[in-house]
């Protein structure tokens, strides 16, 4: 009986160090599935390999021995000792191994629960596979339920709704206020990484001019160019007020440097617009006074702080009704994997055959009034013996290990053919 | 008739348990459902409207029963309308109760016969009479909005992102959406008020006559004009723009409901109980 197993380490079990040394490159892990799929013990074989984790998902009829053949491959093909890594590996079979792709395509089992890459990843990976040929019936119908579970997951829970990220929670809440960004005037002052990665998810957004005010001019020049932007002085900046509706500020003042009444001052010639400061410096930038105003909003990187970690607990509740998707997926998985083997399915062909025969016998013999019982006898025991012989040469075939490389797909066949998995 | 009213209730009752499933479960077949049922209900209360009319040969004001229909037929109009163009699906949390309410207190006051005055019932009136409906029916959902926009934001403010503020839309579109309800409101009502002078002069022979329900309506048209002359000068928006519409709200409630219950006038038949 073959066997689904799923081995390897991800952020919980390895530390980056070690998931550094154990990744895969592309073209590495090409050349993986091609040595995988030469070890007797292995069936089917696909690798996962991603920044957070190295996985191999197999069939194999000895668990035990297709692990280690593994272990010792990767083993050699990294220069690394086993024992360096084993502690770190995990392995599960049948029912969890389903369970656990399932969970990591739906990035239910994400660093950041809900993150989209994940899914995209695993596509890659299987499109390795398919390449290769090295999946087979039982890898492609997992992998195929994996992305419909995932897309299940995705689109029926909240596990992706909203940013967990400052700049991308910043945009979110600019959103809540402007709703469309397209033609907004930006405003950065200063530099910093969060700062320019915000201006960057804002430019996506299609947002107007943008204006970049530093403390040395060049810096701000030089950012200006970076962002097709228009450089101003630190001395603009109330002139600048009257015209951007987001501002980023990101300096190493000690002071405010937007002070509540400038604020105050440009608002009857913005014509009441609303205006909406986001802080990222410690110590901040923006007098949270102005928070106080009317049609001026701020907030500072606590207050974004507050908003990511809302939106982490909310992906975990949501990720509670992905779990019981993941669930419902892997009882109907176990279900067809079941139906898999010879007996079960010899039987399903055989009920199948035998209603029907049952079903047209009665009705013919409904109208067959002059028959005697020996002779309804005498049709029934051929109908029974005409059954036998008709499914006897299906039956040796099926339970026969003459086809055992592609057993699974003749069983499936048989089971599509036939229409015995309503 | 009985059974266009009961059918008209039925829809937008199952309109505000759509809107109201929506807005829990946030799945879009919902709030089509809720928009649907919405139309629905729309075209039964317009076929009571148009038999009301067609056995009188009056446009059928004359009791708040009857009254009562037409408002439920406006605020159900208007929202389809607006909903249509802005999509914001949180609204129908308010228009749709609002419009169900209204047909559910219309249902249980008893309609006498009508007796037909000395109305002359002609274009002017009907004119009116419509105009200033949809016009009220506007400002109605001008408020909501209001209130929506003080809701969200005073969640932005506050910094406390609950239930609601996942569910409200950007400030710039309740903005923009209140302000094109008051746009609507200001135009028909005015419409309206001019149309009722027209008709005041041919059935009275003078066009005011400081009946309370004139000089409330004149209170509340100066009410508008004033919030959207400063929108249009001095850039009167947002939590002002919101606090004006509700107050606006109040003030054509009182015009409404409050005078006809209070003073006395030749409006006073369209409430009458």
């Amino acid at each position: 009986m073959l066997d689904i197993v799923l081995l390897g380490l991800n952020h919980k079990t390895a530390p980056i160090e070690l998931r550094e040394l154990l990744a895969f490159t592309k073209e590495e892990a090409v050349a993986v599935l091609e040595g995988l799929q030469k070890c007797s013990d292995i069936n089917e074989v696909m690798l996962i390999s991603t920044c957070n984790r190295v996985e191999v998902l197999l069939t194999t009829s000895n668990a035990i021995d297709a692990a280690n053949s593994v272990k010792t491959y990767i083993s050699e093909f990294k220069k690394i000792p086993i024992s360096k890594f084993e502690d770190a590996f995990y392995m599960h079979d049948g029912e969890e191994a389903v369970r656990h792709i399932f969970r990591v395509a739906s990035s239910l089992d994400s660093m950041m629960v809900g993150e989209p890459q994940i899914l995209g990843q695993i596509k890659d990976a299987y499109l390795a596979t398919i390449l290769k040929k090295t999946s087979g019936v039982i890898l492609n119908r997992l992998l195929h339920k994996t992305f419909f579970v995932a897309k299940r997951v995705r689109s029926e829970t909240g596990i992706g709704d909203h940013a967990v990220s400052i700049s991308y929670a910043a945009i979110e809440l600019a959103r809540k206020i402007f709703g469309d960004l397209e033609g907004k005037k930006v405003l950065l002052v200063g530099a910093g990484e969060m700062a320019e990665l915000a201006v960057e998810h804002l430019i996506r957004n299609k947002i107007g001019e943008i204006f970049v005010a530093n403390r040395t001019f060049e810096r701000g020049v030089e950012l200006s160019n970076r962002f097709k932007g228009k450089a101003i002085r630190i001395e603009e900046i109330p002139d600048c007020l009257k015209v951007v509706d987001i501002i980023i500020s990101s300096t190493g003042s000690p002071t405010f440097v937007i002070v509540r009444d400038q604020v105050k001052g440009v608002m009857r010639s913005r014509r009441n617009r609303p205006i909406f400061f986001i802080d990222i410096a410690v110590p901040r930038d923006i007098d949270p006074d102005i928070n106080r105003l009317n049609n001026a909003y701020v907030y500072d990187i606590d207050d974004l702080k507050g908003v990511i970690e809302e939106n982490i607990k909310d992906r975990n509740k949501e990720s509670i009704k992905g779990e019981r998707i993941v669930d419902e997926a892997v009882i109907s998985f176990k279900q067809w994997l079941e139906g898999l083997s010879a007996v079960p399915t010899i039987v399903a062909l055989r009920d199948k055959i035998d209603t029907i025969a049952r079903t047209e016998v009665d009705k013919t013999l409904q109208s067959l009034n002059h028959l005697s019982d020996n002779d309804c006898q005498a049709i029934h025991r051929m109908t029974n013996s005409l059954i036998n012989k008709i499914l006897h040469d299906p039956t040796i075939f099926l339970k026969s290990n003459g086809c055992y490389g592609d057993r699974f797909a003749y069983i499936d066949l048989t089971r599509k053919l036939f229409k015995l998995d309503d | 008739m009985e059974i266009v009213i009961i059918a008209t209730i039925f829809f937008y009752l199952m309109s505000t348990a759509g809107y109201f499933a929506y807005l829990f479960l946030q799945k879009n077949y919902l709030n089509r459902a809720g928009y649907f049922l919405m139309i629905a209900g729309f075209l039964c209360n317009s076929a009571a409207i148009f038999y009301g009319f067609f056995k009188s040969g009056l446009i059928p004001v004359h009791n708040l029963h009857e009254t009562l229909i037409i408002v439920g037929w406006s605020i159900a109009c208007v929202f389809i309308i607006f909903q249509y163009k802005f999509n914001l699906r949180i609204f129908g949390i308010y228009a749709a109760p609002l419009a169900a309410i209204v047909m559910v207190f219309a249902s249980q006051i008893s309609s006498e016969p009508v007796q037909v005055k000395n109305i002359v019932n002609n274009f002017w009136l009907i004119f009116h009479i419509v105009s200033i409906f949809i016009g009220e029916a506007s400002f109605v959902l001008a408020g909501g909005l209001g209130f929506m926009y003080l809701a969200q934001e005073h969640a932005i403010k506050a910094k406390k992102h609950g239930f609601f503020f996942r569910r409200l839309p950007s400030l710039e579109l309740l903005d923009t959406a209140g302000y094109n309800c008051i746009v609507v409101g200001f135009t028909m009502l005015t419409i309206g008020l001019a149309t009722g002078l027209v008709y005041a002069q041919m059935v009275w022979g003078k066009f005011w006559s400081w009946d309370p329900k004139e000089v409330w309506s004149g209170i509340t048209w100066l009410l508008y004009a004033a919030l959207l002359h400063e929108r249009l000068t001095a850039g009167w928006r947002g939590r002002k723009a919101a606090i004006m519409a509700i107050v606006g709200l109040a003030v054509l409630l009182f015009t409404f409901f409050g005078v006809n219950f209070l003073l006395k006038g030749h409006h006073g038949e369209f409430t009458r109980l």
